[in-house]
């Protein structure tokens, strides 16, 4: 256990039913029901048709490496009390969207287009924290 | 290309004013907008009672506080832009708007903030009530950076900025290259926080590492400050104490979406890369044409990257731009004259448009670009948003 918690937010309108399927264990993406483009952030109507029709769908949790940064001082205690220092990486996943997460291999590994997938740890109700691994790694 | 646009050097700068840059203000920044007003309603040869618009920043006052302590009784125009620290340069469109219109005569925009102290107060110390506005970026901050330990710009511009850096094989020495050149002017300044502490190139190189690719020294300095401008319209700032600098042309510009930095379909078409096109339309010059670039500098790879969307070189081609002197004193693109963000202090950029109006005076001192006629400020705030103001030096 770390000394300080990490934050966890308590979220608002489309993202609280995206935290609330990853809570239940899986990923799911939002997607416009009639043009099939995935959004991320959810948003409330789709900018590319106009549609309100907006499910989540799950997502097989695959994606790349499409940028990160590595933080050397302690801004987050939470994340501090883990050890200096953390990555925080940009996923883009098959679905074509981008997600933001922590990561749960070497630093040394990360690169850009690096195949990973993802991990999820509920925090609560509420919410639950997306990681990503290199593909074929075991937790 | 000649422009006819009717704000065209509708407006002018006539007025500046800015606090000392400091770490540990004794001044809320209410106070040091107040001081910093007073001196560019001064300079303007104008009495506070002659300001009939006031743009102040999103966050630390209001409008209707700035009027109540200057004794402005009879306000006709007051707004705030939000885009962050690219809200100074922006706003100054709003006054050139306000002003060309006929809606107000004379417009202050001020700044000012304790961008050192209100991190670390002081003992004893209260923080004002007012903080920063958090605008439009504060649901996707919460809800998918803050929780994976990314709280600071230095984090969230780096989704950006690594990849670029990646992406086009960026060498450090080319951020160093910003670093050192703002650093180089700030020991010209006598207002530069950094003014006696030169940088080289390998203490640039053994700095911590504060985000990856951020070092130390490619990140801006915090500061306690405040900075105010006064605009007119050309006509009238003809009978100001200086000689006049006009508003040529400017833009804001916003990424899309503005709200996540991660989702864009193309990550580096930032707020500028929209604004930039339609500014030098306006103003009917190109970036080549500018004398000196007064670039926003909050952390140095985002001053590559605004260096491209200006159009003074192509994509990942930034690196090889700033190489040779170019962009010091002495170079065909002087940037950062004062010091910048980075090493005279951060002051939203504020502190760029008064070191363009000095140049353009021809009162920047050791600084001085010699013969300046036309210069650019920009801004940049939030998650990439832009502002460019094209700035001549009048008849």
């Amino acid at each position: 256990m770390s000394a300080a918690p990490k934050y966890v937010p308590d979220p608002d309108g489309r993202n609280a039913d995206f935290y609330q399927h990853l809570v239940q264990g899986q990923l799911h993406l939002q997607r416009c029901e009639d043009c099939a483009r995935f959004l991320h952030p959810p948003r409330f109507r789709c900018a590319g048709c106009g549609s309100l029709a907006l499910a989540f769908l799950p997502s097989e949790g695959r994606g790349r490496v499409f940028s990160w940064t590595v933080t050397h001082r302690p801004v987050d205690p939470g994340w501090a009390a883990e050890g200096l220092p953390w990555a925080t990486v940009v996923i883009e996943m098959e679905e074509g969207v981008r997600l933001v997460g922590g990561w749960r291999g070497q630093l040394e590994e990360l690169r850009l287009d690096l195949e990973v997938e993802v991990e999820i740890e509920p925090a609560g109700e509420n919410f639950a924290f997306l990681y990503f691994r290199p593909s074929g790694q075991e937790s | 290309m000649p422009s006819s646009h009717p704000l065209r050097a509708a407006a002018a700068l006539v007025g500046i004013g800015e606090t000392d840059y400091v770490r540990g203000a004794d001044e809320t920044p209410v106070q040091l907008m107040l001081r910093a007003s007073a001196a560019a309603i001064a300079d303007a040869g104008l009495e506070p009672g002659d300001i009939d618009g006031i743009l102040p920043p999103p966050g630390y006052t209001s409008a209707e506080e700035l009027a109540a302590n200057l004794g402005i009784e009879d306000l006709h125009y007051a707004a705030t832009v939000h885009l962050g620290g690219a809200s100074p340069t922006a706003s100054l469109q709003s006054a050139a708007m306000a002003i060309h219109s006929g809606l107000a005569k004379n417009v202050l925009v001020v700044v000012g903030w304790n961008g050192f102290s209100a991190f670390r107060p002081r003992p004893g110390i209260k923080r004002p009530r007012m903080g920063l506005d958090p605008g439009s970026v504060g649901n996707v901050t919460m809800d998918y950076y803050l929780p994976y330990g990314a709280r600071i710009p230095a984090q969230f511009y780096s989704f950006i900025l690594m990849r670029y850096k990646q992406l086009y094989g960026i060498p450090d020495e080319a951020a160093a290259e910003v670093a050192l050149a703002c650093r180089a002017h700030a020991q010209l300044n006598e207002k530069a926080l950094m003014r006696g502490r030169p940088l080289d190139l390998d203490e640039y190189l053994a700095a911590p590492w504060v985000a990856e690719p951020l070092r130390k020294f490619d990140c801006c300095v915090e500061t306690d400050c405040g900075a105010a401008v006064v605009l007119t319209s050309a006509e009238r700032a003809r009978d100001c104490p200086h000689p006049p600098v006009l508003y040529l042309g400017g833009a804001e510009g916003h990424p899309y979406p503005a709200d996540d930095i991660t989702n864009r379909p193309d990550p580096f078409k930032v707020g500028l890369s929209f604004a930039a096109p339609r500014a030098f339309a306006m103003a009917g010059v190109g970036p080549e044409e500018m004398d000196f670039l007064q670039v926003y500098d909050c952390f140095t790879y985002v001053v590559l990257l605004q260096l491209e969307a200006l159009g003074l070189c192509g994509r990942g081609e930034a690196g090889d731009f700033v190489r040779d002197g170019r962009i010091r004193l002495g170079g065909d693109m002087p940037l950062n004259t004062h010091g910048g963000l980075l090493s005279q202090g951060h002051m939203w950029g504020m502190n760029h448009v008064i070191e363009a109006t000095r140049q353009l005076r021809h009162a920047a001192g050791p600084a001085q670009v010699e013969g300046a006629e036309l210069g650019l400020v920009t801004g940049w705030g939030d998650y990439g948003d832009g502002s460019l103001a094209i700035l001549g030096r009048g008849p």
